[in-house]
């Protein structure tokens, strides 16, 4: 190009020069600083710098599946799901100085109709059991609250609107106990194995069957992975990865609306505290199963109010959330006595024709045992005892056995005081009074006396120290009616997929077999087929005119200082029973005057539906 | 020798007749120094155009448009630049540096603020910044006052002259406030002086007072309560030392434009950028444009334009050598000095190893006036080139 030695100006000497090769040394040196980064930078450690970038630009986002519908064993539904739009807030998100989180949160409580002490208390709570996840201040939020949150988005920072599922009850109270509820998993329950898997947030079936097979009803939650720009908001077509939500699989259970609804309306009917159960003798399949007073079990998809609040949880006597059915701790009064038939008969104590002599009251060890309403019954043998419920009949079978311990035997065999092993979480035990259980009590100095005849007395009419539920009582007259299979009380029936393909089906197979005379069964039932539809029988005026024959025995049982309760059980129809029906009324008096009855109209109910089915088959064949 | 010979036996034809070339002037002006040039505008417009499509919804050219014609206009400036001898500029040196001055604090009147600071004059198609303009005027009229002077007054005396000189431009422009467009007049002023031949130990002794200052500034002006810098240059400063990931802290910035760059890698990531595409890098068509060519083009485009700048700089420093009178080795110093601090301070701080300061990048950050700036810049070098190469020739311009 151009010759070099014209290229020195006129200006140039050996100062400015030494200057100018300075300045281009501290420019190279410049340069290679920069060339240097760039490679440290890109070359080096690019993929370093690459993982960041795009954990930057990802966020995970949960979302949630819907749970399993619940059927009943028709297919009808009785638990769904609907939307619900939830105000969420994300603390990582608020303004970090202190006034202006306080202006925005304090807005939000205006907004949401709460009070900020309220709205941070709320968010206290749920950030103790799951710290930095979104804090749902309110579900149900309305359409205009969503508008004016989207439209001023820049005035909430953090807050966000999600769609969340909550579950819908198209039969409000129906059967409520037994379906429990649904929450948000708590801190100790992630801990289980059995939740493995779960996030701070995720819901989970909290009672009932919700719990018990929440792992079929639960699903499983979805997770979008959405590329976010720097203010974490979603951009356009930004979604990445989805793995999609599993919603979770519908239960079936083996309740029968029908006779769910029946013994319901009847219970509330008399508006008295208790609880039935209606369950198949042969399979233990529950096909109705409630507790007086109920409750509506949406209350707890959305923020329950304080009152809402005390009359779940403070009121102690009427406590609509326990089920009397299953935790019940009652003595059954006469409705027993088929239990101490069995016992006396299989231990020896009695034959099906011995002839006992009710005086209308017995002496035992200086005590005197009178029949309820002081009548003298005659000659009376187990078929009439039971028909006319003669208490001194039994009080006699009570006091041969009282220190034989066959009476225990046979109730605990029966399944009286042990778990029945109900697919329901909250079952109680009970209590099956016995000789060493007293004798232990004495020994402890916990009661005044040991074991004595008339304990036994009191236990084999049901009274006394007996604690019991209906649910107990159902198993033992199963087994009676079965021939010695204690069957497994359920109320699931089977899993079925969204196209409602069986997945799985429950069958608990019976807990154990008692070994029983079918004379002794048949003599027993005799006895209970008498008293409900022979004309001196004990609900003669309940079953003496209902169509199909059935075997029911009543109860009354004492609970000092309370009024009498009411219980009855039966089994129908007489001779082979299908089903078995116990009902239980607090304060209701004698069994005929408020358990029968009920349980009456819970037997209309299911024959209703059995006899009509039957009625339409021939009809078909015909056609 | 060869030159002798060629000429002998060839004469250069445009001796006899002159051609369209030698006519518009080009083979005095230095190419390569118009090929960089040229190519980081016509980069930086091209990044601009893909890196800023989304940004204007319904107007993906907004940023590429104004660019393009700043860029075009600023060719233009340079080019009829080019065509004057620098030399009178010389003379115009109060007037020059009265304009300054002048147009620096009428901003304070006139400007219009935009974010808390008033740089720029809005005009009916564009806003107009003195203070970009301001830095080739300085060079400009300091390169004059320091020729005109160097016979007057003692060595000292002359020193602390230029240094009120170059002060009172960079005390208005750090007033409006923009700390980091008065570091380059600081950077300028020392420049010219460096090349003007002021002493070692005048720099020496101004480099101690910078340390002082800077600490005074930094650490002993907050901590008695009257803070020199606003919070967030402070914080701007001091952060590149402490990177952070909060989006609300100063050293957030620097570490987002540093992972955009790392993310680059070799080849860049195409569309696929995410830093400086989803606003994890603030200003990324501005001060960080370096990132977005780190992340787009990874190392290959980012080295491509660093080679750029380096043989621009490269360029201005061979300039200063052919110069034919000391004005414009002076001028062509401070134009050096000038490219070389702004493009070390942002690419610097892109690549996280100098502190934020506002500094554009040199004909790639998007900016009217900067680029017309700059380019104005560029046409003095190839003004003093071309008036170099004609005085070699015995010739003179038109």
């Amino acid at each position: 190009m151009y010759r070099r030695s014209d290229e020195l100006g006129p200006q140039m000497n050996n100062r400015l020069a030494l200057r100018i090769a300075v300045f281009g040394g501290v420019a190279l040196a410049l340069f290679a600083v920069l060339f240097f980064r760039l490679w440290f930078l890109q070359v080096l450690n690019g993929e370093k710098y690459l993982a960041e970038a795009k954990n930057n630009r990802t966020r995970e986002f949960r979302v949630s599946a819907p749970r399993g519908k619940i059927l009943d064993r028709n297919g009808n539904v009785i638990v769904s799901n609907r939307t619900s739009l939830a105000l969420q807030v994300n603390p990582a998100k608020l303004p970090q100085a202190p006034r202006k989180r306080h202006a925005e949160l304090a807005q939000l409580a205006e907004l949401t109709h709460s009070s900020l002490p309220r709205l941070r208390k709320t968010m206290h709570e749920q950030l103790s059991l799951a710290a930095a996840a979104p804090v749902t201040l309110r579900r149900d939020v309305g359409d205009y609250l969503v508008y004016y949150l989207q439209e001023n988005q820049d005035r909430f920072p953090g807050v966000s609107v999600q769609r969340v599922f909550v579950r819908r009850y198209p039969h409000g109270t129906l059967a409520a106990h037994i379906l429990g509820n649904v929450g948000e998993v708590s801190e100790e329950q992630l801990k289980e194995p059995r939740y493995r898997g779960l996030q701070p947030g995720d819901e989970i079936g909290q009672d009932g069957v919700e719990d018990t097979y929440d792992r079929f009803l639960r699903g499983k939650a979805g997770i979008t992975r959405t590329q976010v720009d720097a203010f974490g908001q979603p951009t356009r077509n930004g979604k990445l990865v989805s793995q999609p939500p599993v919603p979770g699989d519908n239960l079936r259970l083996s309740i029968d609306s029908k006779v769910q609804e029946a013994g319901e309306a009847a219970m509330a009917a008399r508006g008295l505290r208790g609880g039935f159960v209606t369950m198949d003798v042969h399979s233990g399949e529950i096909l109705a199963l409630g507790s007086y007073p109920t409750y509506e079990p949406s209350v707890f998809t959305r923020p329950m109010t304080q009152a809402q609040v005390n009359e779940l949880y403070r009121d102690e006597i009427l406590a609509p959330l326990s089920d009397r059915a299953i935790s019940g701790l009652y003595p059954t009064g006469s409705t027993f006595k088929p239990i101490t038939a069995i016992a006396a008969l299989e231990s020896g104590n009695l034959t099906t024709s011995e002839v006992i002599e009710d005086s209308g009251q017995l002496e035992i060890g200086g005590e005197i045992f009178k029949n309820a309403g002081e009548a003298a019954n005659g000659s009376v043998s187990l078929v009439s005892a039971l028909e006319v419920s003669s208490d001194v009949f039994f009080y006699t079978l009570g006091d041969r056995m009282w220190n034989t311990g066959d009476l225990q035997r046979w109730a605990h065999a029966l399944g009286i005081g042990r778990p029945t092993g109900i697919d329901l979480p909250g079952a109680a035990e009970g209590l099956l009074p016995s000789q060493h259980w007293r004798n232990q009590l004495y020994k402890e100095g916990e009661t005044d006396r040991p074991w004595s005849a008339g304990d036994n007395v009191q236990l084999a009419t049901g009274q006394g120290d007996l604690q019991t539920n209906p649910l107990q009582m159902a198993v033992a007259y199963a087994a009676i009616a079965n021939g010695g299979t204690i069957v497994t009380p359920h109320v699931g029936l089977q899993v079925d997929d969204a196209a409602g393909r069986v997945l799985d089906e429950f069958h608990p197979g019976p807990r154990r077999h008692v070994r029983m005379d079918p004379a002794y069964r048949e003599a027993i039932l005799e006895g209970l087929h008498d008293a409900a539809q022979n004309g001196g029988g004990t609900s003669f005026d309940v079953f003496g005119s209902f169509p199909i024959p059935v075997a029911g025995k009543t109860g009354t049982a004492q609970r000092p200082p309370y009024p009498d309760q009411s219980w009855y059980g039966v089994l129908a129809p007489y001779p082979n029973p299908r089903i078995v029906t116990f009902v239980t009324m607090e304060e209701g008096g004698f069994g005929a005057e408020a358990a029968a009855p009920a349980a009456k109209t819970i037997l209309e109910a299911y024959f209703a539906g059995r006899l009509s089915h039957e009625a339409e088959s021939p009809q078909e064949g015909a056609g | 020798m060869y030159a002798t010979r060629t000429r002998r036996a060839r004469p250069e034809p445009f001796a006899l007749r002159p051609g369209i070339a030698e006519r518009l002037g080009l083979p005095y002006m230095d190419a390569a120094l118009g090929f960089a040039a040229a190519g980081l505008v016509a980069f930086g417009v091209f990044t601009l155009g893909q890196a800023t499509r989304h940004d204007i919804p319904g107007d993906p050219g907004y940023y590429v448009d104004r660019q393009a014609i700043y860029a075009v206009l600023g060719l233009a400036g340079m080019y009829l630049l080019a065509r004057i001898d620098y030399s009178r500029f010389r003379e115009l040196r109060v007037g020059i540096y009265t304009f300054l001055c002048a147009g620096v604090a009428l901003v304070f009147v006139f400007g219009f603020a935009a974010r808390g600071s008033r740089r720029a004059f809005e005009l009916p198609l564009f806003s107009f910044q003195p203070s970009e303009l301001g830095k080739l005027l300085l060079v400009l009229a300091l390169a004059g006052f320091v020729i005109d002077g160097a016979r007057r007054g003692s060595a000292r005396q002359r020193t602390v002259r230029y240094l009120c000189l170059g002060f009172a431009p960079a005390a208005l422009v750090f007033l409006q406030p923009d700390l980091g467009t008065s570091l380059v007049y600081g950077a300028i002023t020392l420049a010219v002086m460096y090349v003007g031949g002021v002493r070692w130990t005048h720099f020496a002794v101004i480099g101690a007072a910078l340390v002082a200052l800077v600490a005074l500034v930094l650490v002993v002006a907050p901590a008695i309560g009257t803070p020199v810098l606003k919070e967030y240059q402070q914080q701007r400063l001091t952060s590149f030392t402490h990177p952070s990931a909060d989006p609300s802290d100063a050293g957030y910035q620097q570490n987002q434009a540093m992972i955009a760059v790392g993310s680059g890698g070799k080849t860049g990531r195409g569309d696929r950028a995410t830093q400086t595409r989803l606003d994890f890098v603030p200003e990324r068509h501005t001060d960080f444009i370096f990132a977005v060519i780190g992340e787009r083009y990874g190392f290959l485009g980012a080295a491509f334009v660093l080679s750029l700048y380096a043989l621009l700089i490269w360029r201005a420093l061979r300039i200063v050598t052919l110069s034919k009178n000391s004005y414009g080795t002076l001028v062509a110093g401070g134009i050096a000095a000038m490219l070389l601090f702004q493009v070390f301070v942002n690419v610097g701080m892109n690549l996280g190893i100098m502190p934020i300061t506002g500094i554009p990048l040199p004909l790639l950050s998007y900016g009217g006036s900067s680029v017309l700036a700059t380019l104005l810049a560029v046409g003095v070098l190839q003004s003093i080139h071309m008036q170099a190469r004609l005085s070699q020739k015995g010739r003179f311009a038109w």
